[in-house]
């Protein structure tokens, strides 16, 4: 097994032509039969593994994944972590998030290049201005950092944007999260899995699950089968993003969600121009510059269910107008790359987190386009779930009751949030 | 691009459409005597499956008529469109 990262590790292995790095985790047989089964290998299952295997002592654990880590949603996403939730429940959960994220590098030995480059939410009118005001107010009270900016402010920020007086939809400030901003997302799943598969956590690739075994009597969860066989199970939680209601189903339930293409872009590299995060929930579209120089944007989902991962043109051009009107210089770039990853929507675009109506299955979904920056506090929260039964404080609210009790976390209109 | 064959006014462009969500989704009745759990399973506990969906369409920049398709939601094909009213089959 690898020893910790260090400075000198590298310099060592830089003499060394870095042919002495072992590799990062195991990939062994399945066994038959784990304490925790967790189904979905992207960043909310793997952090859900470890700290299980950390905070809770639990170490007989497995997580299951249909193709490679990281595949997923995690390695799609275009990374923006940020806490600016209007309600007092979201804003615990994610700002929890965002601080486990300041530290999560040391804490997973793994550089996960956290980059505090701040986000800068544009307002068009004064009417938006005002709304964006009092989610300010809101977001404040809470204990979370936003500042609203006037237009001199936002364009210091950020001196491509629109200049035109006449634009379509004029810029007149807006509201700015210092602590926000990128995050490596394929340093996530792996500093994830690494740490897991340190404190003893099978990591199974090329596994899928294809159904979900209960007892006959009792009705909980006893494992499930896989294309690698059957896996017994204490206990099974499901982290996997917009396929959940496809697993729910296998357990003979239904879930509140509707899955959906989420694309994203990003264009040839460029100097640097852009040193932060800018939205538009006007415009539908955000955008910042990778380290390698690209822009990474996107913006609104295609509107219809699916499970396709490639996104349909209307939406490309919506985002991409999107782009042109904020940031009228990047008429002339080109874009490299386009994809899209299947994102799963509860009503109120809140997750959907905890008990489950089967025994011993326990639910970790419905994190639409949003939930990356989730994964830390989504994992350390899941774990606490699964080890203890028991729905972690911060998610209570998340429950998949809330449907049935009318309790809905409605940040979708609160907070004009999309991602 | 989604072509879809509008009942009425034959294929347009998806960009004319908007999407109603699952179709044939029964209100639960009389109101007053609905439980909880049935209400959450008409507002919010729909399919959502990797396959054959059936859904509702309004031709929303067009004739605004709301119909019926049934679209495989991974390869979005579309293999049958109906009228409001007329049975699933
Ligand atoms: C284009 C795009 C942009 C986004 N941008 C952002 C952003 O800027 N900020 C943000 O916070 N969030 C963003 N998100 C959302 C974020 O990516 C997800 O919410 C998050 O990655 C979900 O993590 P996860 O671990 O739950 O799911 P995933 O990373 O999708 O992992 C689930 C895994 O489960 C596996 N799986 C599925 N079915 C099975 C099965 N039957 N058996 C075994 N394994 C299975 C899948 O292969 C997958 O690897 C974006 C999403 C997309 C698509
Ligand atoms: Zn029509």
């Amino acid at each position: 097994m690898s020893g910790a990262y260090s400075a000198l590790q590298l310099v060592r292995n830089a003499l060394t032509g870095h042919r002495g790095w072992p590799k990062a985790w195991r990939s062994p047989q399945p066994r038959p039969a784990y304490d925790v089964v967790i189904i979905g290998g992207g960043g909310h299952g793997l952090a859900t593994a470890y700290y299980l295997a950390r905070n809770h002592g639990v170490r007989n654990v497995a997580v299951l994944e249909k193709g490679w880590i990281g595949g997923g949603n995690t390695g799609r996403n275009t990374t923006i972590v940020r806490s600016d939730y209007y309600y007092p429940e979201s804003a615990a959960f994610f700002d929890r998030s965002v601080t486990l994220y300041e530290g999560l590098s040391q804490d997973l030995n793994f550089n996960v290049m956290f980059s505090q480059r701040g986000m800068l939410t544009i307002g068009h009118s004064r009417g938006e201005m005002d709304f964006r005001r009092k989610l300010v107010n809101g977001m404040r009270l809470n204990g979370i950092d936003l500042e609203m900016v006037d237009e001199a402010q936002a364009r210091a920020m950020c001196p491509l944007l629109n200049p035109s007086p006449s634009a379509r939809y004029p810029i007149l400030g807006g509201m700015v999260q210092r602590r926000a901003g990128t995050v490596r997302h394929d340093a996530v799943v792996w500093g994830y899995a690494r740490a897991a598969d340190r404190l003893g956590v099978d990591i199974i690739q090329n596994c899928a699950v294809t159904g979900v075994r209960r007892d006959p009597v009792s009705g909980a969860v006893t494992g499930v089968e896989t294309t690698r066989g059957l896996i017994g199970a204490g206990k099974v939680g499901l982290a996997v993003a917009g396929h959940s209601s496809v697993v729910a189903a296998m357990a003979g339930f239904r879930l509140p969600l509707r899955s959906y293409a989420l694309q994203a872009f990003v264009s040839e590299p460029l100097k640097p121009v852009l040193d932060m995060v800018v939205s538009s929930s006007v415009l539908n579209i955000y955008v910042s510059q990778s380290d390698k120089g690209g822009l990474v944007l996107g913006g609104n989902l295609d509107p219809y269910a699916s499970y396709a991962q490639r996104g349909n043109p209307p939406t490309m051009e919506a985002v991409l107008s999107g782009l042109i009107e904020m940031i009228p210089a990047f008429s002339r770039v080109r874009l490299l790359r386009q994809w899209a990853g299947i994102v799963d929507y509860a009503h109120d675009s809140s997750p959907v987190l905890g008990l489950s109506p089967v025994a011993n299955f326990f639910l970790n979904c419905g994190w639409g386009g949003g939930g990356f920056k989730a994964i830390p506090a989504g994992g350390e929260t899941f774990a606490h779930t699964v080890a203890t039964g028991q729905p972690h404080p911060l998610i209570k609210a998340f429950s998949l009751d809330r449907f049935r009790d009318q309790a809905l976390v409605d940040e979708a209109a609160a907070a004009g949030i999309e991602h | 691009m989604l072509l879809i064959a509008c009942p009425w006014c034959g294929p347009r462009d998806e960009t004319e459409f908007v999407n109603g969500g699952e179709a044939h989704i029964d209100r639960p009745t009389p109101a007053e005597s609905v439980s909880d759990a049935d209400w959450a399973a008409y507002l919010f506990f729909h399919d959502n499956p990797r396959g054959w969906l059936a859904e509702r369409w309004v031709h929303a920049f067009g004739c605004r008529q709301w119909f019926n398709v049934e679209r495989d939601t991974v390869t979005h094909e579309i293999r049958r469109v109906w009228r409001l009213g007329e049975p699933r089959a």
